[in-house]
């Protein structure tokens, strides 16, 4: 009981909670600025290997396998090795123009390569379940593959996984934390070190309330969206 | 269209076929479901490949291996059975998009065509109208003007009204009859014996991939020389009587 008694005291003090509050919110702007530019960079990469993906023919082999190649690599390498990679790979390579960036920027190039790859999948899924006879009626009206695409597909296949793939964002905004471990100075490392210098472990919480506070209203917003499109669809079927 | 053949893998669905259409003329396809009637229209515009034989539209060979289908498609107007209208867009917007984007027209000539389009149907009030909102007769009839907004010189209809409730038939067929009138190269898929009868200039009826015969609606539905076809319409005809 003791023991536990301790553990508590050491999480849950509201004099270090207040203490460690501005250390950590300052850390907290970090996550957010990368999670927005991720997420950005991520919507369009990401769809633009969906499309490459599904290129119809034998001259699109080459870039399909590509696009194949990467959502393989991404999607099987733990994030925390991809930012091994990129945050001690590139500043070796002594490239000018990407070899003198922030860790910062190499956080959010982590994120964006690992986080591409799977939302590629969310929207080729997406793209897949448009019923092929949109794209026989687009077709036939004479629109090519790319404004069939660009019209007809892509804008019902992004509705449907708009769920999905706000999930996979829920998923990236926890996963900014994680990018610490190359020295990027954000929630999670700066209560780490707020702990250490104080011998308190309060400022854990207060990085878990912000993530949580960020969080909840998006899965919230994603359970609405889903509960939206299952009434629709309901009152199609009568 | 010369000894035209199509294989599903093994199956073949089309063999040998040898169709002949003149301008202004509304040929009917009839014949049991799987008899290859919509397979013959999709091989048409080129949804389906042809793998043997010859099509020519208007003078030039679609089957060879150079063709522009975009070029090709815009002037074959295709309806399906199912309406594959957007149902992203609204009425307005589908009928609308082809001409923009594969006829390049500005956006206010293509939108004074799709409502004059519409107003001929009767459907100029739904035009800001989702396709869900609309009945299936109302569907079809607007998916009908979405192909005739491209000005085609030739119009395919597979089945236009097998989805329909038996209500809705008949607002979908007047408008087909009234492109008739005015004119418009047609083929359909259809089971519209009716329609057949008082419309087509010519009946061809398939049967296993081939068309088995071929001539006018009066001699096709009152002396068929097929047994196959005979039998055929026997069917039809009690199932309607039944209906």
């Amino acid at each position: 009981m003791h023991a536990l008694h301790e553990v508590l005291h050491a999480f849950l003090n509201l004099h270090t909670f207040t203490l460690a509050m501005p250390d950590v919110w300052a850390g907290f702007q970090v996550n957010l600025r990368m999670m927005v530019v991720a997420e950005v960079l991520v919507l369009v990469l990401a769809l633009m290997i969906a499309v490459v993906r599904g290129l119809p023919g034998r001259g699109a082999k080459p870039l399909r396998a590509l696009a194949i190649a990467y959502t393989d690599f991404f999607r099987g390498t733990p994030i925390i090795i991809v930012a091994f990679f990129i945050g001690f790979g590139l500043p070796g390579l002594q490239l000018g123009f990407i070899s003198n960036r922030s860790f910062t920027t190499y956080g959010i190039i982590t994120l964006t390569l690992v986080y591409t790859a799977y939302v590629t999948e969310v929207y080729r899924a997406g793209i897949e379940s448009v019923h092929a006879s949109q794209r026989a009626a687009a077709r036939s009206l004479g629109l090519s593959y790319g404004q069939t695409m660009w019209y007809v597909i892509i804008p019902q296949a992004v509705r449907r996984v708009i769920p999905p793939l706000l999930n996979d964002f829920i998923g990236l905004q926890k996963d900014t934390a994680i990018v610490s471990v190359i020295g990027v100075a954000e929630a999670a490392s700066l209560s780490q070190q707020f702990s250490t210098q104080n011998g308190d472990f309060g400022s854990y919480l207060v990085a878990a309330v912000f993530f949580i506070l960020i969080t909840i209203p998006l899965a919230r917003f994603t359970d609405h969206l889903v509960a939206q499109r299952e009434g629709r669809e309901r009152a199609q079927a009568f | 269209m010369r000894g035209v053949s199509k294989w599903f893998g093994e199956l073949q669905v089309l063999d040998s076929i040898d169709l002949d259409v003149a301008e202004h003329n509304v040929v009917c396809l009839i014949g049991a479901s799987g008899s290859g009637k919509s397979t013959l229209l999709r091989c048409l515009n080129l949804l389906e490949r042809v793998e043997e034989g010859e099509i020519v539209i208007d003078g030039q060979s679609i089957t060879h291996e150079r063709v522009d289908v975009n070029v090709l498609r815009k002037k074959i107007g295709i309806v399906f059975q199912a309406y594959n209208l957007f149902p992203h867009m609204t009425v307005l917007q589908n009928v609308m998009l082809a001409p923009r984007k594969a006829r390049g027209m500005s956006r206010d000539d293509a939108e004074g065509r799709a409502r004059q389009l519409l107003h001929r149907i009767g459907l100029e009030a739904k035009a800001d109208e989702f396709p869900d909102r609309l009945s299936g007769g109302q569907q079809q009839r607007v998916a009908i003007v979405r192909a005739l907004a491209m000005e085609p010189k030739l119009m395919l209809l597979d089945e236009i009204t097998s989805a329909l409730d038996p209500q809705l038939v008949s607002d979908v067929m007047n408008l087909v009859r009234e492109l008739a009138d005015s004119g418009m190269t047609m083929i359909l898929a259809t089971h519209e014996m009716g329609f057949a009868r008082e419309c087509a200039d010519t009946v061809c009826f398939l049967d296993g991939g081939v068309i088995l015969e071929e001539g006018p609606p009066g001699q096709i539905f009152t002396s068929p020389r097929e047994p196959r076809t005979r039998e055929f319409l026997a069917r039809v005809l009690e199932a309607e009587k039944l209906a």
